[in-house]
């Protein structure tokens, strides 16, 4: 059985200018050990995903159909209660920006000690001090026990990155939920974060869920990758086939837009166009607009289509 | 640097420091340029290279007269500007533009976008009112503005049409240089192909020169003519762009070459754990600045400061030790 499966998940926002469809009845699952990458441009609903399997959702948002099942149970239908002890135990998060996501006017130490304190009853001080120095030295970050006295504006956005990584893995978490976690990091950094995610997810076993807009990074990571777009997935398969054989007119177009270092040729591929706002969506396919291959049959929202083990949402493909 | 080309810019032994507090009574310098000199030709595109703390942007801001330099000079024809600042430097402002980074920050939000692309015309030139909507609705064209966003809003519009309005902005007064600092890297990656394209058509049909900006070393290739790495405050490694692709020898170029995401490349290895942060540049060490991340140290790099040399063909880098590893 697969660790997290979510089906069909709508997550609404009822705003006052309408009602903004953000995740439309996506549906994957993860396995244990797995690394699951969601690509999509900026409001393609791809954190609103992440957001909803942790129960992360405020008003006017709301969680409207679906399942996320975990570990056999339902998250959609826990209470805020029951799902405190499940975030940052069992599922944990890394967000995009270190800078924001750690306490300005706490020490390292009193932040990540607190992960465990607050989620594992019985266990002393000197203990949790213990097990934070050992996650910090695992994560790569030098001089420890020093650090642990240090405030978040006395690292490096790398260092603060890791920190937050180490952080998520604290309570051995099943599943760990990375949402654009190298975005605000330079290539050097990047690297170097990238690596470890991977080195750690496979030695703690966890699966890991990467929401991202740089397929680059998702292709040299993830084992399975969901394409998003305007809050449907439109492409969903092993890595294997969405990057080397993807099927889809987006992800295509994706894959082509990338600057690579060995192209000769002046003029980058260009995506026309840009992704409809969520309020005022087209009949039919959502990316018929932008798309080269569009005609009358694409006035109709494509059927899901299976072909070898691998999910699209098109008419052009057979 | 192929000398038949005319010089527009050149940057000679530019110094930047800055007097920080590091505690409440005590201050340090701390060298964000270091010697940085280099020529733009008129016409084509030269990129700096770097990672966040490399004094790129810096660069940008001592040529536009954000920051005045504390040595060397900046020679824009024939007058060194390196420390005048905006108000002082006459009728050289309006030649040299910037594209800013972020679109959300750089347009002022209470202007219509018609106001916003008309100020530096009003502050610069002597138009007539109809003189000036000519030329916005001609740049319009240029760009890919419908006539339509010249009455509304920046918030009502995405990343990338901002963009397109601070290029356009830029764009109005016809400059001679544009600096563009980090234009793409806020935008989603398929409208970055659509604004490095677009930069690339209006630098040829106004035939202005360019200094690009940016820390990623995959999207210069497109853009440039020439590349500049820059590593805490000085430029490691100079050399055309297809000299640079073909054969990058400083290895800190190598190493920002090899971390770059790429579909067909797997994940670094291990080593890549060893490469280590920039370091401050407060304190800078007195050998080569690279030294505690170079995977080729040796003792001599702790010892000596290496200088700039030549190694052909206007190929430049800053190590002793090319051509040994």
């Amino acid at each position: 059985m697969a660790l997290l499966e979510v089906k069909n998940l709508k997550t609404y926002f009822f705003t006052r200018s309408g009602v903004i469809k953000s995740v439309d009845g996506t549906s994957f699952s993860i396995e244990k050990g797995e690394i699951l990458g969601i690509v999509g441009e900026s409001g393609a609903g791809k954190s609103i995903t992440g957001f909803s399997i942790l129960g992360l959702i405020d008003p006017p948002g709301k969680i409207v159909e679906g399942e996320i099942n975990f570990d056999g149970r339902d998250l959609v239908k826990l209470s805020q209660d029951e799902l405190q002890k499940i975030r940052g135990n069992e599922i944990s998060i890394i967000f995009q920006d270190p800078q924001t996501s750690l306490n300005p006017v706490i020490s390292i130490g009193k932040q990540l000690m607190e992960t465990i304190l607050y989620h594992r009853k019985g266990v002393s001080k000197k203990e949790a001090y213990n097990s934070c120095v050992e996650i910090l030295k695992t994560v790569g970050l030098p001089a420890a026990e020093k650090r642990m006295k240090s405030y978040p504006h006395q690292l490096s956005g790398g260092m603060k990155q890791r920190v937050v990584i180490a952080m998520a893995l604290l309570n051995n978490p099943k599943l760990l939920i990375a949402d654009e976690p190298t975005t605000a990091l330079d290539v050097t950094i990047q690297a170097q974060i990238l690596y470890l995610m991977k080195k750690l997810s496979k030695d703690f076993h966890s699966a890991l869920i990467l929401i991202t807009h740089d397929i680059a990074v998702v292709s040299q990571l993830c084992d399975k990758i969901a394409v998003m777009y305007a809050g449907r997935i439109v492409e969903y398969g092993s890595k294997e086939d969405v990057i080397f054989n993807p099927l889809h007119p987006y992800t295509k177009g994706l894959i082509e837009c990338l600057p690579k270092l060995n192209d000769d040729k002046k003029r980058l591929y260009q995506i026309p166009g840009i992704m409809p706002s969520l309020l005022g969506l087209p009949e039919g396919c959502y990316f018929k607009d932008r798309c080269e291959f569009a005609d009358e049959q694409c006035d109709v929202y494509p059927p899901r289509q299976e072909i070898d083990k691998r999910i699209v949402f098109c008419h052009k493909v057979k | 640097m192929s000398q038949s080309e005319v010089k527009l810019l050149e940057v000679k032994d530019v110094e930047k420091i800055f007097n920080v507090n590091i505690s409440t009574f005590k201050k340090k310098d701390l060298h964000a340029l270091n010697k940085v000199s280099f020529d733009i030709y008129k016409g084509t595109t030269l990129s700096l290279v770097g990672e966040s703390g490399c004094g790129k942007t810096t660069v940008g801001k001592v040529i536009l007269g954000l920051y005045q330099a504390t040595e060397g000079s900046v020679i824009f024809r024939d007058k060194d500007i390196a420390k005048l600042g905006p108000s002082q430097r006459d009728n050289v402002q309006k030649d040299i533009q910037m594209i800013f980074q972020d679109p959300y920050s750089s347009l002022n939000p209470r202007k219509k976008i018609k106001t916003i692309l008309e100020q530096p015309l009003k502050i610069h030139t002597k138009m007539t009112k109809e003189e000036r909507k000519e030329a916005i609705l001609s740049l319009c064209d240029d760009v890919g503005i419908d006539y339509s966003y010249l009455e509304r809003y920046p918030h009502q519009f995405s990343g990338g049409q901002r963009q397109r309005i601070a290029i356009a902005r830029a764009m109005m007064l016809k400059p001679e240089l544009i600096l563009a600092d980090e234009p793409i890297s806020a935008l989603d990656v398929s409208i970055q192909a659509q604004i490095l394209n677009l930069m690339m058509d209006l630098q040829e049909k106004y035939n202005s020169t360019m200094l690009f900006i940016t820390h990623d070393i995959s999207v210069v290739k497109h853009i440039s003519d020439y590349i500049a790495v820059m590593y805490l405050g000085e430029i490691v490694e100079y050399a055309s762009k297809k000299e640079l692709f073909a054969n990058p020898q400083h290895p800190y170029t190598k190493m920002l070459f090899s971390t770059v995401p790429d579909i067909h490349t797997p994940l670094a290895t291990e080593s890549v754990l060893k490469t280590g942060e920039i370091q401050s540049p407060i304190d800078l060490p007195i050998g080569c600045f690279f030294q505690n991340r170079c995977l080729y140290k040796d003792k001599n790099c702790e010892l000596e400061h290496p200088d700039l040399t030549d190694l052909g063909e206007n190929h430049l880098a800053r190590c002793p030790r090319i051509g040994s590893f």
